[in-house]
């Protein structure tokens, strides 16, 4: 168990870093995200620039610690409103009549059936890549997923003898929904909600990537590395740096999320 | 009991397809903005962008236009490419084989390699191999693809100088070509997709190892290989088989990622062209292709856990 214990608290301390990063990193940012600072582009690692310069000679390190702020914001804020509002139409679809619970399950069923990546490139094809349109072209694509889980918690949830105690007393269905039964599914959703981070920030720096995301002058991590693709055959730590500073912050939270589901479960199994 | 549930399956498939149809649709279709006006630039005078607005059907309501669409997509002409002005079944028709192959090969790779893992970290739940591979796994699955490609191509193109970093397949290729030329977005595709179906593998393996029957084996002193192949794994082919169709439904959207990196001909990055010169039509037909190929892996996944679920088989 120690070793789980050990990766859960590689993935805890690397996603507070970035969590930090991304609230304090254009303070931390030793040059100006824009200006271009060295004398050469593509410039090895060390010296006046830690992380090396980019294909326009602009610090490295200076556009990380700025792009992490779109890429952690971005996906937060995407991923909070793909897991509130699928867990707000779940509860209200578990709670309603038969037709609209079919409904709403079907047509979720639909957009789950559009692979996100796609349904995002068709969005962004339609109606351009805005930063609100990114987070809502996110949010859209894996609120679905979100539904489809809280539902099911949602509908055992409601078949539990202290609901139907609720019901008999005559309380309201807002109230069962709300007081009821949301409690009681709010650590699973949580632990849903930090693969849906994962989920999002793959997806936008993907998007980023393919330059169909954060559009210039701003550049989130995806976009970082696009723009120094240039540099990929000189092995320029312009473009590793980025995409490893994605991956860090993935993998953290997956890291973070599994020893917390088998932490809790290892609590039980030895008590 | 059986064909009728497997029946029921593909009705709501068809519909969910349906569905998803009406929802590409209307997303790409009933903009505020103008096709038209779009495709003719600022300077075109009204009177052309009404001609083309009359010769794109755009005077018609939006129901009848979706009809129209969806009766082309049916008889296989899903209309004309705006970019190309080729009709968009051929230009799909020469990029999908080269996707297929790609796809094909991904899964002829990752498919052994995960089960091997999946049942190896079963076998030996919670050993020191079982972590190590967890952590592996989990990882694996939170890496961007571009990070796997541009790693892969630093190490083999760049510094080992072993294989190219472009994926050019001439037709009289030979073999030791095709396989260097494809090493890399294979590798690449079957990194994340490896990684997903090992750990679907190792959960469904364990669900069985857990029953009681196999703990039966246990006591009468069968060998953990012989439990796990022989007992274990048969009972677990059917939400394996759900495992490897769900990864592989994945393999749709990884591609989009290679087939770009690599240059890839396909037809991801045919649709990541059609995003860019906002080409609808093309764009639509890949979108539906996507989504056909997701729900069919989906329907396969759904059918096989049906098949294989003894209790619905002796009903």
């Amino acid at each position: 168990m120690n070793r789980v214990r050990g990766a859960g608290l590689v993935g805890l301390v690397l996603v507070i870093a970035w969590g930090l990063i991304a609230l304090f990193g254009p303070m931390l940012a030793p040059y100006e995200v824009g200006a271009i600072v060295a004398p050469d582009v593509f410039e090895r690692m060390g010296g006046a620039h830690l992380l090396g310069s980019d294909y326009l000679g602009r610090d490295v390190l200076s556009r990380l610690l700025n792009g992490a702020r779109f890429t952690v914001g971005l996906s937060f804020g995407a991923a909070l409103l793909a897991s509130s509002s699928g867990a707000a139409l779940a509860l209200f679809s578990a709670i309603s009549v038969r037709w609209v619970d079919e409904t709403v399950s079907r047509l979720m069923d639909a957009l789950i059936s559009i692979p996100g990546k796609i349904l995002a490139l068709v969005i962004v094809a339609a109606f351009g890549s805005s930063m609100v349109l990114l987070l809502l072209i996110a949010a859209v694509s894996y609120m679905p997923g979100a539904f489809r889980i809280a539902r099911s918690l949602a509908v055992n949830l409601n078949q539990m003898e202290y609901v139907q105690v609720a019901r008999v007393r005559g309380e309201g269905r807002v109230h069962i929904a709300i007081f009821e039964i949301l409690p009681n599914m709010i650590h699973p959703l949580l632990a849903d909600f930090g693969l849906r981070f994962v989920f999002v920030v793959l997806l936008l720096s993907g998007l980023s990537f393919l330059g169909l995301g954060v559009q210039p002058p701003d550049a989130d991590l995806g976009s970082l590395v696009r723009e120094n693709i240039s540099g990929l055959a000189e092995v320029a730590p312009a473009i590793i740096a980025p995409a490893l500073a994605i991956a860090t912050l993935t993998i953290g939270v997956n890291l973070l999320i599994d020893s917390l589901a088998s932490g809790g479960r290892s609590v039980t199994d030895e008590a | 009991m059986i064909l009728l549930l497997v029946a029921k399956r593909i009705l709501i498939a068809f519909f969910t397809l349906l569905l998803v149809s009406l929802v590409v649709f209307s997303i790409t279709s009933l903009l505020p903005g103008d096709a038209a006006q779009e495709l003719l630039g600022q300077s075109a005078t009204p009177e052309i962008v009404a001609e083309l607005r009359e010769q794109l059907g755009l005077n018609q309501p939006g129901h009848i236009r979706y009809l129209v669409w969806l009766k082309g997509l049916l008889s296989g002409d899903p209309g004309i490419s705006m970019v190309s002005d080729m009709p968009v079944r051929d230009i799909i028709g020469q990029r999908l084989p080269k996707s297929l192959m790609l796809a094909g090969l991904t899964a002829a790779v990752s498919v052994p390699l995960a089960l091997l893992i999946g049942i190896l970290s079963a076998m030996y739940r919670d050993s020191r191999l079982d972590r190590s591979l967890n952590i592996v796994t989990l990882s694996m699955i939170a890496v961007p693809e571009f990070l796997v490609a541009t790693i892969a191509v630093i190490v083999f193109a760049v510094q080992l100088r072993w294989l190219p970093s472009i994926t050019i397949v001439s037709p009289d290729a030979t073999f030791g070509e095709l396989a260097r030329a494809f090493a890399m977005p294979v590798m690449t595709l079957c990194f994340v997709v490896v990684a997903q179906m090992a750990r679907m593998t190792r959960a469904a393996v364990i669900n069985q190892l857990d029953s009681p029957y196999v703990e039966m084996a246990i006591l009468k002193g069968a060998r953990p290989t012989r439990i796990a192949l022989r007992h274990a794994f048969p009972n677990a082919i059917g939400p394996v088989v759900n495992a490897i169709a769900l990864s592989l439904s994945y393999l749709l959207g990884g591609a989009i990622i290679v087939e770009t990196i690599f240059n890839y001909p396909g037809i991801a990055s045919l649709m990541v062209n059609a995003v860019t010169s906002r080409d609808m039509p093309l764009l639509q037909a890949c979108a539906m292709i996507f989504s056909g190929a997701y729900l069919m892996m989906v329907l396969v996944a759904d059918i096989v856990a049906i098949v294989s679920n003894p209790k619905l088989r002796h009903r």
